[in-house]
């Protein structure tokens, strides 16, 4: 990587100087397209693009920035859902207490397995993540509280704060996008602050991270939960979304299909998983009303994303000329 | 800390290892290791290639786990201590390979030493701004070391000697009580041995030194104190003119250049 990296920096494009105000631009466009977008678009399917969107970008906060590749991620998007429905449901919570249930859930799971996890490196440490949220699926198909096979079906959304009915479809999206922002605007946060300085010199140089008195492995933690707790935000609001509350959520195979989105749409990009994700599930959405399999298709576009473009969608974009003018970086 | 006992009769011994010893997996790499590192004082580790110089810093940094012996580290056993902790009692090493950060830039690499001791390292809600506070301490260590033209490049684009140069400063901005260094002029120019070896000697009036070196004559110029390994054994300790004189030295390392 490093090697690699070097004749690309010699011949560095400065950044524009009204780059910025350029991007501010790009923003706001991509802002009022979102709040334009229900006049357009079924909101359920965008409600579903919004949340998988953050799920990837919660997980790219991981992979991306920290460069700890989970196999397990479905456990904390899945098991928020369940824990969110059930509030809702059963306990009679209100949605805005039961997503924060379904995040504080998929903290602690968060906390547990990567306190068990985050000693090892690379493909252990994927292996560990993915032998656990095994675990966790087989606890979620015999625990009562889940109902197996059926889910948790029927969820209401009830009022937001008492007072916004979410029942209509509108107040549910303008909700599912506030968190989406909410939920980026933490990740942005995250990653450009003090912790986050640490997390980049972490991934850069482990060693000399420990030289210079850094516990790594309390850093790598932190950015486990976090990204395990945002993965949760994603999955309790995706239980809202559909009142329904999945055992598809927590196979592995949600797991994998979240690494299909960021690294299609660009690992150590904030933009990279949104777009990713975006592709993803606008193609199942698609192909699900045609006869094509819809894991051949989406196999093919991870096969040609490897073979000719490797920084995924928005990381190639950020290295064109084009791009770096615009002052977009990629961690990679 | 107690600071006042130091001007006794010699400077006063900061890092000692006793009996230090390591072995992989039936292969004893170091053995019987004896060593006292004093405070002011440049201390230098030589000998020839596999003699197990890197070993033993891994072993004093705790990087590795000692087989047999003792650590103690400003009077305090360190001999099951994590690395980490290690580091922030004071003990701080440099790596064979330059260790920076190669996608930050110069002043970044030192501002992430400067981080943890003013206590600025797992803010996750605060702006990056809320490390502007740092940037004059890290500009001063950055003039120090006569990097100052180069404080807003890319690491990764930095000569080799400027570069390691880097990692010296990122060190200092711990301001560590001893300093280990892995062959610090290794793959230098000329010149930049030069400014390297007056920069060792300049940190060290004030903390003691533990270098990995290879270029002898640098070693005879700043170092006080010298130990020689040879297949995971001291077989000589002293100051360089001692050293070099002993026949076992001659014949096991020096042969051509004494």
């Amino acid at each position: 990587m490093a090697a690699k990296s070097e004749p690309i920096a010699t011949e560095q494009v400065a950044a524009h100087p009204r780059a910025g105000q350029v991007r501010l631009v790009l923003l706001v466009i991509a802002l009022a397209a979102l709040l334009a977008a229900p006049l357009f678009l079924y909101p359920i399917f965008l409600m579903k693009l919004l949340a998988f969107a953050l799920f990837a970008s919660a997980f790219n906060l991981l992979l991306g920035y920290t460069g700890l590749l989970s196999f397990g991620h479905a456990a904390f998007f899945g098991g928020a859902a369940y824990f969110t429905a059930h509030a809702v449901k059963v306990w009679g919570w209100s949605p805005e207490a039961g997503i924060l249930l379904g995040v504080l859930g998929a903290a602690a799971l968060g906390l547990v397995m990567g306190a068990i996890a985050i000693r090892r490196q690379g493909i252990y440490f994927a292996m560990i993540t993915l032998a656990l949220s095994q675990m966790f699926f087989f606890f979620c198909l015999q625990a009562p509280f889940t109902h197996g096979e059926d889910g948790i079906q029927s969820v209401p959304r009830g009022h937001l704060f008492g007072v916004i009915d979410l029942n209509q479809p509108l107040n549910m999206y303008y909700f599912v996008l506030a968190v989406f922002v909410i939920g980026l605007l933490i990740i942005w946060r995250f990653v450009n602050s003090p912790f986050g300085m640490i997390l980049k010199s972490i991934r850069e140089n482990e060693s000399r991270a420990i030289s210079l008195g850094y516990s790594v492995q309390h850093y790598k933690l932190g950015a486990f939960v976090m990204s395990a707790a945002l993965a949760g935000l994603a999955g309790g609001v995706k239980a809202l979304i559909f009142q329904f509350a999945t055992l598809t959520d927590v196979t592995w195979q949600m797991s994998g299909e979240v690494i299909l989105m960021t690294l299609l749409g660009g690992i150590g990009t904030l933009f990279g998983p949104i777009v990713g994700s975006g592709l993803v599930v606008t193609l199942q959405n698609v192909l699900a009303t045609s006869d094509f399999p819809v894991t051949i298709i989406t196999g093919l576009v991870f096969m040609v994303c490897v073979l000719l473009f490797r920084r995924g969608i928005v990381g190639e974009f950020c290295a064109t000329k084009l791009g770096k003018m615009l002052g977009f970086r990629t961690e990679n | 800390m107690a600071l006042s006992v130091a001007t006794q009769a010699g400077p006063r011994v900061v890092l000692s290892a006793r009996g230090l010893g390591k072995d992989f997996s039936g292969f004893t790499a170091v053995n019987g290791v004896d060593l006292d590192v004093h405070h002011s004082r440049i201390h230098a580790l030589i000998g020839p290639n596999g003699a197990g110089k890197t070993t033993v810093f891994n072993l004093l940094t705790k990087f590795l786990q000692p087989t047999r012996g003792q650590i103690t580290l400003l009077g305090q056993d360190i001999t099951h201590t994590r690395p980490d902790k290690v580091a922030r009692m004071g003990l701080v090493r440099s790596f064979q390979i330059s260790a920076i950060f190669p996608h930050l830039t110069v002043r970044e690499n030192v501002k992430v030493a400067l981080q943890r001791p003013a206590g600025l390292a797992t803010q996750f809600w605060l702006p990056l701004s809320s490390l502007d506070r740092l940037d004059a301490r890290a500009d001063e260590l950055i003039e120090k070391l006569g990097l100052s033209r180069w404080r807003d490049y890319r690491a990764a684009d930095l000569s080799y000697g400027r570069k390691r140069v880097l990692e010296i400063a990122t060190t200092l901005a711990l301001d560590p009580a001893v300093l280990l260094l892995d062959e610090p002029m290794a793959g230098m120019g000329q010149e930049d041995v030069a400014m390297v070896a007056d920069i060792i000697r300049d940190v060290a009036s004030e903390r003691a030194v533990l270098m990995v070196e290879h270029n002898l004559s640098v070693v005879a110029d700043i170092c006080h104190h010298v130990t020689v390994l040879q297949r995971g054994e001291i077989i000589a300790t002293g100051d360089y003119a001692t050293v070099s004189a002993d026949p076992r030295v001659r014949t096991a390392y020096m042969g051509s250049e004494a």
